[in-house]
């Protein structure tokens, strides 16, 4: 009895560890792409091949996204705020929601499990089948020319992503209460041009999403970079992408929300 | 300094506790091909990649050109490879390029070719392994041959120093098995560089070749031109060449005993 407490004692004692010391491993992994990002600047074509393959293919699914939860927001915020007879603030709280929340963390979920595995089982499987340590024989560092474009690729178009949602959500939200139900037009936009702030609001929607963007992508690497060069590691690797980053965006969102919007104006 | 291009003295290593070579001495000179032969797991690949410097000895040394290729520095080691070049025993072509694109990988790396010189070079090397008209095709579109013809021509493209093949006649027909034997000859003599060659295709190897090491237990087993290899009388060598089961070379992976580790014990008790 005593032996087995002792042997489960010890278990967590070995998991937390592991688990320090991976952090550790990564964080050391982020450090070495930033220090070997040169490459990418200076022939930053790399870098918009790998925008093309992380940002534009994962177009489809923000924007089809954005639309449908800005519509659901238009419908719960209409139907909440009319019977306090104040439907008009409706572009408010749909342009807020996105603006502030929705939009950087919705996207940043769905870009963690459209591109961020995509980039993990990339690089996992260009280790696995040994391209990394060809180009490594062929003297050209596999992390500033595989990694890094891949991780900048990330950092840039999270951002714009995020925006992108945002503004098919106004747009869904504008469909479904101005267009179906048939909320004052006029009402809808003032409302919402009143109540945004542009350094308030939307500046700090974009210092999440950059923040979102630098985890994502980080994660999406160094999780390919480092998973064991076989058919189990790469897929294993691929869904700690998708579970890891999602719980690296809720948990900063948490932070950065509490440092940006602490309800003093 | 010596003529040789390579010179290895008492190499030891071992991924984890089992060592997988021990003592390991080898010299290669300019203009050579050498081929280096062993039974299955007995760490060919390792010790191209002690050569090329992908992992570090656990004891003595490598000298390429005159230079200890563990204690270079990563900046020196990098320059130094730009001497190597590899055929990786299952090809290593990148996958999201083309076939012309990964002969010119190197080149536009690490030089500053205009691009049409560029096309040139890649469609002479792609001419060099038969596969000029394939130059379009994505890696997943060839067969296992194509693949790693392919990454011959890659391995050869800013025409190197050294060149390793790690079994480059697997998966090749016998025509473009001698073509392929015999353009690592003519390169060799044309650019006066050095081959090694890894392979277990005795009597194409022996065609080609200048000298002949046998790995087996760790240890250069034997050595020797091959006339030497062909007219030996060692068991080992003779088992080798003519690939007979029973001799020096085990064709077992180190085990319990057979009937051990199927359970027989038990019943014949
Ligand atoms: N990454 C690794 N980690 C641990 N052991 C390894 C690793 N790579 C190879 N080995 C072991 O090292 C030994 C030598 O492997 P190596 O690949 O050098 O053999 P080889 O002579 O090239 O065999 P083959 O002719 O089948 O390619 C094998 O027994 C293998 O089990
Ligand atoms: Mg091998």
């Amino acid at each position: 009895m005593y032996k087995r407490i002792a042997a489960g004692i010890q278990a967590i004692g070995h998991r937390a560890i592991d688990g320090i010391w991976r952090l550790g491993c990564a964080a050391r992994f982020f450090i070495l792409v930033l220090l070997k990002s040169t490459t990418s600047f200076l022939r930053f074509g790399l870098v918009i091949r790998e925008i093309y393959f992380v940002g534009v293919l994962s177009l489809i699914i923000i924007l089809v996204s954005g639309l449908f939860v800005g519509m659901v927001l238009g419908l719960q915020g209409y139907e909440t705020l009319q019977k306090y007879g104040s439907e008009s603030a409706v572009g408010t709280l749909v342009a807020l929601s996105l603006v502030r929340e929705l939009g950087p963390v919705m996207s940043a979920l769905l870009f963690a499990s459209r591109a961020g595995s995509a980039i993990t089982a990339e690089i996992g499987l260009m280790k696995a089948t040994e391209q990394l340590s060809a180009m490594g024989m062929m003297a050209v560092d596999p992390v500033a020319r595989v990694v890094a474009p891949r991780f900048w690729a990330g950092v840039i178009s999270m951002p714009l992503l995020a925006a992108l949602f945002s503004v098919m959500g106004v747009f869904g939200g504008y469909l479904v209460t101005v267009v179906f139900i048939g909320v004052d037009e006029g009402a809808f936009w003032s409302s919402m041009q009143n109540a945004v702030d542009f350094r308030y609001d939307i500046v700090n929607g974009v210092i999440k999403s950059c923040f979102f963007g630098v985890a994502v992508a980080a994660i999406a690497v160094f999780e390919g970079f480092d998973a064991p060069p076989t058919a189990e590691g790469v897929s294993g690797a691929t869904t700690r992408t998708v579970v890891t980053s999602a719980l690296a965006i809720l948990g900063l969102d948490f932070v950065l929300t509490a440092f940006m919007f602490r309800g003093v104006d | 300094m010596s003529e040789h291009l390579i010179e290895i003295k008492d190499l030891a290593f071992s991924y984890t506790d089992r060592p997988i070579l021990k003592r390991v001495n080898m010299t290669m000179s300019r203009g050579q091909v050498i081929a280096i032969m062993g039974g299955s797991g007995s760490g060919k690949t390792t010790l191209l990649r002690l050569i090329g410097g992908e992992v570090k000895p656990s004891a003595g040394h490598v000298e390429v050109a005159g230079q200890v290729v563990h204690q270079l520095s990563r900046n020196e080691l990098f320059k130094l490879r730009r001497k190597m070049g590899m055929l990786f025993q299952f090809g290593a072509l990148f996958t999201d390029l083309s076939v012309f694109d990964n002969v010119a990988f190197q080149m536009r790396e690490h030089t500053n070719l205009p691009e049409s010189m560029i096309r040139d070079l890649v469609l002479m090397k792609l001419h060099a392994v038969g596969l000029r008209g394939a130059s379009h095709l994505m890696p997943a579109e060839l067969s296992g041959g194509m693949a790693r013809r392919v990454a011959l021509a890659r391995s050869i493209a800013l025409d190197p120093l050294l060149i390793m093949y790690d079994e480059p006649f697997t998966g090749l027909d016998p025509i473009s098995l001698s073509v392929i034997g015999s353009l690592i000859r003519r390169l060799t003599d044309a650019l006066g560089m050095t081959s090694i060659i890894v392979t277990h295709d005795v009597q194409e190897s022996l065609k080609i070749v200048d000298y002949v090491y046998f790995l087996a237990d760790g240890a250069i087993a034997a050595h020797g031109t091959p006339e030497e290899v062909k007219g030996s009388t060692m068991p080992f060598v003779h088992q080798f060449v003519h690939g007979e089961e029973d001799g020096p070379v085990p064709f077992h992976y180190p085990a319990e005993t057979y009937r051990k580790d199927l359970k027989l014990e038990v019943q014949f008790v």
